[in-house]
């Protein structure tokens, strides 16, 4: 065998299926997310953070919420990065084409940051404290991706 | 708390990629150069904590495949799923449950046999997160911008820690990545997300550590220097990243402000000589500073400047080169803890720092400093 030569041991076209159940909070989100183009938070009844995505604890408080309030659909970015190198998307398992932003927005009405895609058409007004919407996908689906991303507004 | 010792340490030299090892081999060598450094036979360990991650070693239970070569056959070995730091206070509370007198920690970790982006993408929520593909790197991007936007920590001067560390990984034969730079060479290196440069971070690594942990009365019995475990605490944060400000390191500041509590440290500025920081980034050097206490908030950056935390300065941080000069995920804390022993005992060599009897050790877990675990480890019983 050359010095270098690599044994490569595969399982041909066989996968590995995993089921994540959503949850009823992530039900509630999906389904609003798809059919109403609303984004949902849930809200403390201790502390009264809203949080998004919703979940059934606050982890401070260590309560139960259960109180659904709608957010945003517009906020402004509480931080950024524009991701330049050639990521392997895990969706597709092929890389993804660079520029692309990505933001962790303070939704108008949460308390916490949501994560998704920035649009780079003008990359020096994507800051800290910019205002941004979300552009909904055509076909909503029921998954994060019914957002393709959010924009910079004026 | 009870008095405990690391009386031991191994460490394999960092690489980037060492196809003629498996995990095993790497453990198998850090356990015997720790037994070796600590003048034992695997016959006086009285048990084992291995520490890995399965996505890492691309395998479930990968803690099994390390057993043997970390010198667990026929003993209590239990394991820990993330940074090495972790793994050795599993480790301490087993010692110091009186069960055990000497405990073997190893964490190992290969870089090389990956796609990194692909594993720390995994590590978000699956749900919400994972599908928009955020993986490590773009994390601590995103936490480097609300850093630097909060506190005005500037662009030189995270590569300024970059200059540091990689120049000090040159005096390190353990280390992978010594470099000497300049502020503009950093700069100067490809925009990978902004604000943080290629040099700004670190290599992703090959390399095992192993340290013995003792307690009081096996301290003593063998030929090894102690060095004594004064305090250890760790804290996490919330699980959702957008629930944190990702500008402060919240979780940190409670695991050391706890861990100098025990050590009995009110003014950790003037009372550490030394420390090692998880610096997996530049900016998280400066940052995990001010989120202990060493530096003020927001002025870190100017005390580098000033040349304080070089290993001339008035507190040396990452005389070994840190991260930036080699990182083995899982296996880094560890590697921080048995840096930390080197200079306590006065064997670091070139990278020797000055005042060397109180030294601090920082680990790493979850994405861009979810959980960090605190040692302060002293020369002095």
């Amino acid at each position: 065998m050359a010095e270098n030569e690599h044994i490569v041991i595969e399982s041909g076209e066989a996968a590995q299926p995993f089921n994540y159940a959503v949850g009823m909070y992530g039900s509630r989100f999906f389904k609003e997310l798809r059919e109403n183009k609303k984004i949902m938070g849930v809200k403390c009844p201790t502390c009264g953070k809203v949080y998004v995505p919703p979940r059934g604890v606050c982890g401070p408080c260590f309560q139960e919420m259960k109180e659904f309030v709608e957010v945003g659909p517009g906020g402004v970015i509480g931080t950024y990065t524009i991701l330049r190198f050639a990521f392997i998307d895990p969706e597709t398992g092929h890389q993804k084409p660079v520029p692309y932003g990505y933001g962790f927005i303070k939704l108008d009405g949460a308390d916490t940051l949501f994560q998704h895609y920035i649009d780079l058409v003008d990359e020096k007004k994507v800051r800290i404290g910019a205002r941004v919407e979300p552009v909904w996908a055509n076909e909503r689906k029921g998954t994060i991706k019914d957002i393709q991303y959010f924009r910079v507004v004026e | 708390m009870d008095k405990a010792a690391i009386i031991g340490i191994g460490m394999t030299k960092i690489e980037a990629r060492r196809d003629d090892w498996t995990f095993a081999d790497m453990a198998f060598e850090a356990t015997r150069k720790a037994l070796e450094d600590a003048g034992m036979t695997i016959g006086d360990i009285d048990n084992v904590i291995t520490t890995s991650n399965d996505f890492w070693d691309g395998r479930t239970i990968s803690c099994m495949a390390v057993g043997d070569a970390s010198g667990a056959s026929d003993k209590n070995v239990s394991c820990v799923e993330g940074d090495g730091t972790f793994g050795a206070l599993y480790g301490l509370a087993r010692t110091l449950s009186g069960s055990y007198g000497t405990t073997l920690v190893t964490a190992h970790s290969k870089g090389s046999q990956s796609v990194s982006s692909l594993i720390t993408n995994a590590a978000f929520d699956p749900i919400y997160n994972r599908a928009l593909g955020l993986d490590m790197i773009g994390a601590c991007a995103l936490q480097a911008s609300a850093y630097m936007h909060r506190t005005g920590t500037t662009a030189r001067q995270l590569a300024q820690v970059s200059v540091k560390n990689h120049g000090n990984a040159l005096k390190n034969p353990v280390a992978q990545l010594g470099m000497k730079l300049s502020v503009d060479d950093v700069l100067k290196s490809e925009m990978i997300a902004d604000p943080l440069h290629k040099l700004d971070c670190s290599p992703v690594s090959d390399g095992c550590c192993a340290i013995i942990i003792a307690n009081e009365d096996r301290a003593k019995k063998y030929k090894g220097k102690p060095v004594w475990i004064k305090g250890v605490s760790m804290c996490a944060d919330a699980y959702f990243f957008g629930d944190r400000d990702l500008s402060t390191a919240a979780s940190l500041s409670k695991a050391a402000k706890q861990a100098f509590a025990q050590a009995g440290i009110n003014d950790p500025s003037s009372q550490i000589d030394f420390a090692e920081l998880y610096d997996a980034f530049s900016y998280q050097e400066l940052m995990w500073l001010e989120g202990m206490g060493l530096a003020g908030d927001g002025a870190a950056g100017k005390m580098l400047e000033e040349g304080a935390f070089d290993i001339g300065g008035k507190l040396p941080v990452n005389a070994s080169g840190g991260l930036l000069g080699g990182h083995a995920v899982i296996a880094a804390g560890l590697y921080r803890i048995a840096e930390v022993v080197r200079q306590i005992r006065g064997e670091a060599g070139a990278y020797q720092v000055k005042k060397a009897r109180t030294g601090l050790a920082h680990g790493v877990n979850g994405l861009a400093g979810q959980s960090h675990c605190v040692w302060i480890l002293g020369k002095d019983k």
